[in-house]
């Protein structure tokens, strides 16, 4: 098990922190709390300021116009098909790589790993190359009247792959710090393996899921690079709220511009929220299973 | 997890019922209309006024997508398969490069409107700060010290191209038809310009919006857009002693058009560009009409009368210009480096 190893929580390490002198620990919450206010409270103060700059009544305007509320609707679509698939395959992925010994593991790793590494503009151009019309497949597509590319097909596409590692990165380590034997303990006392996962795996990682599940939502909301590859910008069909307020921007319309903006910080906010309720709300069951690793 | 599940499965319903329904109020039928950068605001007043004549005409409500981007980029996109019914670009270099890449057009989609296709010219001018700070009257101002010059990438962009061009016209007028000196006269241009945008909406929000540079080469319709948008008070337009007649020309996407069953109404759409109101709507925003009679006096009134040289008579038409100045390693590539 030398891949659980890397993961196993160190147990040391927060003595060690803990041993700093006052002044020191007061420096680096200083330092901390300065770089987190100036670039990235202040900048998000200021969206919303511009956004009021013109009064509320510009504000709900922009929400009024039916390509905005066709951009929040696709933005919407996209999440709720990305991240439950994601969801669902992360799982899966975790499940077979922390549970099971096989070849070729240490490659699925890094696959999981690349949409991280790789640009997102790359990781839209792939799909212009692959379903574009001059791509491996478009004549076959274009034959069989298939859009993929500059349609919405395209922008799930280019969304799941690049929000994809979130939840597989979060239950990875997870499960292979939890090793294997309470599923062996399920499956020596006669349980079958549907039942090990529902009973055993997937109480012990719900955390870890619903917290990967919030941020592949947070980016699947908010991706620009490999969407607006594939989008082909067609107002009111095709736009992402991201894409949306870059037009809306080009179009002088700053106060609409920031106006979206704010709507999706605001998602990511309540994003954030969510989290630190349930964090609190489930506070025990939370501490149980983190005890038990 | 069962909480989770239910909520988004409740969330993808929702939206998918939301889409549903919006295309249900998009019936009809719907045209894609794949544009550049400057012609947001004409073609939402021209959509407007067409879908009311083939409403009065045929009885069908049509309603019309636009999307718009950098005129080299839009026409990649249409090579790619964007499925536009119509386009409406820059230069008609962009669109011979759709029908040679693809062949969803005919070669010679020029000669299938009057004007080369080009319902509407416009040409470059210059943006300067309120009062002219910099006293910029002409393009030899542009080459002095201290001037910042905003233009965008002709790389990418089409208006970028027609700065270009106009450019090289005055400074080959003003040496003579000496190569060599027009050639450094462009390249200590291009050493004012501190920052190339990938469009022309791009450089203006550089300059308008951000503050950036003293003189902004700008498409005239760009110019007066300017002025609209963040007030004639901050902005002076400067016209200068010569400049190019740009001809944005339009074509309908045949393969896509018909794939779609939208041939007539594609076809309608751009000849509709021609008609009196058409081209009224067009002087009224800021685009000079190739027939001028029907458009509102006072329109026609704002456009200044200026020396134009074109693109067919004295750079011998867009593929020749193409390949001279803004193919790899072509003029442009020689002439410009990056002042870092």
């Amino acid at each position: 098990m030398a891949m659980s190893d890397r993961f196993l929580p160190l147990s040391h390490h927060p003595e060690r922190a803990t041993s700093e002198t006052a002044p020191t620990k007061a420096v680096l919450i200083a330092v901390a709390g300065l770089f987190l206010g100036a670039i990235l409270f202040f900048p998000l103060v200021t969206v919303f300021i511009e956004a009021l700059r013109k009064g509320w009544g510009t504000l709900f305007g922009t929400f009024a116009d039916p390509d905005t509320l066709a951009a929040i609707r696709l933005t919407l679509l996209v999440a709720a098909i990305a991240v439950p698939f994601n969801a669902a395959v992360g799982l899966a992925a975790s499940w077979a790589i922390a549970k099971f010994e096989f070849r070729g593991k240490n490659l699925l790793l890094t696959l999981i790993d690349l949409p991280f590494s790789i640009s997102p503009v790359i990781s839209g151009l792939v799909y212009v190359l692959l379903f574009g019309a001059q791509g491996w497949l478009g004549p076959w597509l274009d034959q069989h009247n298939i859009h993929i590319i500059f349609a919405v097909p395209g922008i799930v596409l280019a969304t799941v792959l690049v929000t994809f590692p979130f939840v597989a990165r979060e239950l990875i380590p997870l499960m292979q710090s939890q090793g294997t034997s309470e599923e062996e303990a399920a499956l020596m006392l006669g349980a079958s393996g549907w039942y090990t996962f529902l009973k055993v795996t997937l109480p012990n990682v719900k955390w870890a899921l619903l917290y990967g599940v919030l941020l592949c939502n947070a980016r699947a909301m908010g991706e620009f690079g490999a969407v607006s590859v594939v989008s082909g910008h067609i107002r009111g069909l095709t736009n992402t709220m991201p894409l949306h307020i870059e037009i809306l921007y080009n179009d002088y319309n700053f106060v609409g511009a920031f106006a979206v903006a704010s709507l999706l910080a605001g998602l990511a906010l309540v994003t954030l929220l969510a989290k630190t309720f349930l964090e609190w709300r489930f506070a025990g069951e939370l501490a149980a299973t983190s005890r038990r690793h | 997890m069962r909480l989770l599940t239910r909520r988004s499965l409740a969330l993808g319903a929702a939206a998918l019922f939301l889409s549903f329904e919006a295309a249900q109020a998009l019936a009809d039928r719907t045209l894609l209309n794949v544009s550049y950068d400057p012609t947001r605001e004409f073609y939402k007043d021209f959509n407007a006024a067409f879908a009311a004549d083939w409403k009065a005409k045929t009885g069908e409500t049509v309603t019309i997508e636009q999307s718009h981007g950098g005129s080299g980029k839009q026409a990649r996109a249409v090579i790619d398969g964007l499925q536009a019914d119509v386009v409406t670009l820059a230069l008609a270099g962009d669109i011979d490069q759709i029908a040679a890449k693809t062949d969803k057009l005919p070669k010679d989609w020029a000669s299938k409107l009057p004007n080369n296709s080009a319902p509407y010219t416009s040409t470059i001018v210059f943006v300067v700060r309120k009062g002219n700070p910099k006293g910029i009257k002409d393009w030899n101002d542009l080459v002095k010290d201290g001037v910042q010059v905003i233009t965008p990438n002709p790389k990418t962009s089409g208006g970028a191209r027609w700065n270009y061009l106009a450019a090289w016209a005055y400074a080959e007028k003003a040496t003579g038809g000496d190569e060599a000196k027009t050639k450094q006269w462009v390249a200590d241009l291009y050493r004012n310009v501190p920052v190339l945008d990938t469009g022309a909406r791009g450089s203006t929000t550089t300059f308008a919006q951000r503050g950036i540079g003293d003189v902004l080469i700008s498409w005239e319709n760009e110019a007066f857009l300017v002025q609209k948008e963040f007030g004639a008070d901050n902005f002076d337009i400067v016209v200068p002693s010569l400049s190019i007649k740009a001809e944005p020309p339009v074509a309908v996407v045949e393969g896509n058009a018909k794939a779609k069953g939208n041939l007539d109404v594609a076809e309608a759409y751009l000849k509709f560009l021609y008609s009196p109101e058409g081209q009224k709507l067009a002087a009224r925003n800021f685009f000079r009409p190739v027939d001028p009679s029907s458009a509102d006096p006072a329109d026609l009134a704002r456009f200044p009368k200026i020396d134009l040289v074109s693109i067919d008579k004295d750079f011998g038409g867009w593929t020749k210009a193409q390949n001279e100045f803004f193919a790899d390693g072509a003029i442009f590539d020689q002439i410009y480096k990056p002042t870092n």
